[in-house]
């Protein structure tokens, strides 16, 4: 919606909020058309924008390599099936790297957050307006259509890390084991609180840190291209084209990381002691 | 930018991405991978043994043909001893052969002239008889002088 009635304000402010889905002032269900409507409708409120953008993405990401699964021989290989054994053998590669247990769950985990990441960061390279334009012309208020630069999809993601990071601890080094990792060291029995506190902050430093890097990085880089938008348009290109190349490299660096992270701090999980 | 219930059904469709991924997608992939691999190491190493059986197969023939060659030689080496041999037999048959012939031949010139010598010895006898007969028609009686003309039969 770049209508010259819009300041530069409303217009990053329009551009930045979730087309959010929840309890309205007025008593009724349905989607918020301002944003202090969406702030108010409190937790329980879905993110439609981000839900629908992220589902898509992740059904194209699945469908396309199980359909290469589906197809997969020992034969020679079509195009399609050489492109997922290629992105299965790099994935591999990174997993062998840097996870040093046996666990089956590790590379698909791996391989599902890095393409789906790659995917919804991807998503930041078409041109700002192109997807505002079309939902305000079906009657949407707001769309986001990077679902990376939304902290609830981040989060929810390194949350689901979380989750399997506590789980394999458990699993690894037993219940036990786990409360003495986070109580008995670094410095014995005797300094428990503040063993306890450094552990604490070091676990759950990992899913806030996963989550927080890669919608920092999408968020600042979605604002700066939205920033480029409020030039006028024969000189936009002069900045958007060397972002969105440079974005190429950050779409790309954001989901190997989180990915890369995802495998060391599962193989930190299934190690008895380090 | 509001932390809402979106967290939950992110979390959630994160984990079940993340199942289906696990269950449907990647093992088959890495299945497939894994047996082509193997296939190939197969085909190198049958190679590798198709080569070395080459080598040997190669080896066997040169050492057949040698022995072939060998064998043939020893044929044309007993055939040419066996002809030579067979053309002194020849030789040996032909000139015992000859022998006997001309042995034969003088034995049979001898009995001829054997036999022709009696016969003139006999017509000498018949002719000296006749003679002395013509000139001793009477005294000489045949009968009384058979035993004298006998003698003088077997001293001609």
């Amino acid at each position: 919606m770049a209508s010259e009635t819009l300041t530069s304000s409303e217009y990053i402010r329009h551009h930045l909020q979730n087309l959010t889905f929840g309890h309205l002032p007025n008593g009724s269900w349905g989607v918020a058309q301002t944003a202090e409507q969406a702030r108010e409708m409190g937790f329980w409120a879905l993110n439609l924008d981000t839900f629908f953008v992220s589902f898509i993405l992740g059904a194209v990401f699945l469908f396309i390599f199980s359909k290469a699964a589906k197809g997969a021989t020992a034969g020679v290989p079509s195009g399609l099936q050489n492109f997922a054994e290629w992105v299965v053998e790099f994935i591999e590669t990174s997993v062998r790297g840097s996870f040093s247990g046996r666990n089956d769950l590790v590379a698909p985990l791996a391989l599902t957050i890095f393409f789906w990441i790659f995917l919804m960061n991807w998503m930041d390279l078409i041109p700002v307006d192109y997807i505002h334009v079309l939902a305000n012309a079906v009657g949407l208020p707001f769309f986001k259509s990077v679902p990376t630069t939304d902290p609830n999809a981040t989060f929810g993601m390194s949350i689901g890390v979380f989750l399997l990071v506590l789980y394999y601890s458990v699993k690894v080094k037993g219940l036990g084991g786990f409360i003495g990792e986070l109580t008995l060291q670094p410095f014995g029995k005797f300094g428990l609180p503040a063993n306890l506190f450094l552990e604490g902050v070091n676990l759950i430093s990992k899913p806030v840190s996963l989550a927080l890097r890669l919608f920092g990085n999408m968020y600042a880089g979605e604002m700066i291209f939205i920033l480029i938008a409020l030039l006028p348009f024969w000189l936009q290109w002069t900045l958007s084209l060397p972002w969105a190349i440079f974005h190429i490299l950050i779409v790309t660096l954001q989901a190997f990381i989180f990915m890369t992270l995802t495998i060391v701090y599962l193989d930190m999980a299934h190690q008895e002691h380090h | 930018m509001n932390i809402n219930a979106t967290l939950l059904g992110q979390t959630i469709m994160f984990v079940m991405f993340v199942w289906f991924c696990m269950k449907f997608v990647w093992p088959p992939i890495t299945n497939a991978m894994g047996e082509r691999a193997k296939r190939i190491a197969d085909g190198l190493a049958a190679g590798e043994r198709g080569k070395s059986e080459l080598d040997l197969a190669t080896k066997r023939s040169l050492e057949i043909l040698h022995e072939a060659k060998q064998k043939a030689a020893e044929v044309i080496a007993q055939a040419e001893s066996r002809a030579a041999q067979i053309v002194d037999e020849a030789k040996a048959g032909a000139r015992e052969e000859g022998e006997r012939l001309l042995n034969g031949a003088k034995a049979e010139i001898e009995q001829e002239v054997f036999r022709a010598r009696e016969a003139l010895r006999d017509q000498v006898a018949a002719l000296a008889v006749a003679g002395a007969e013509k000139i001793l028609r009477h005294e000489v009686d045949a009968a009384k002088h058979a035993e004298l003309l006998k003698s003088i039969q077997s001293e001609l």
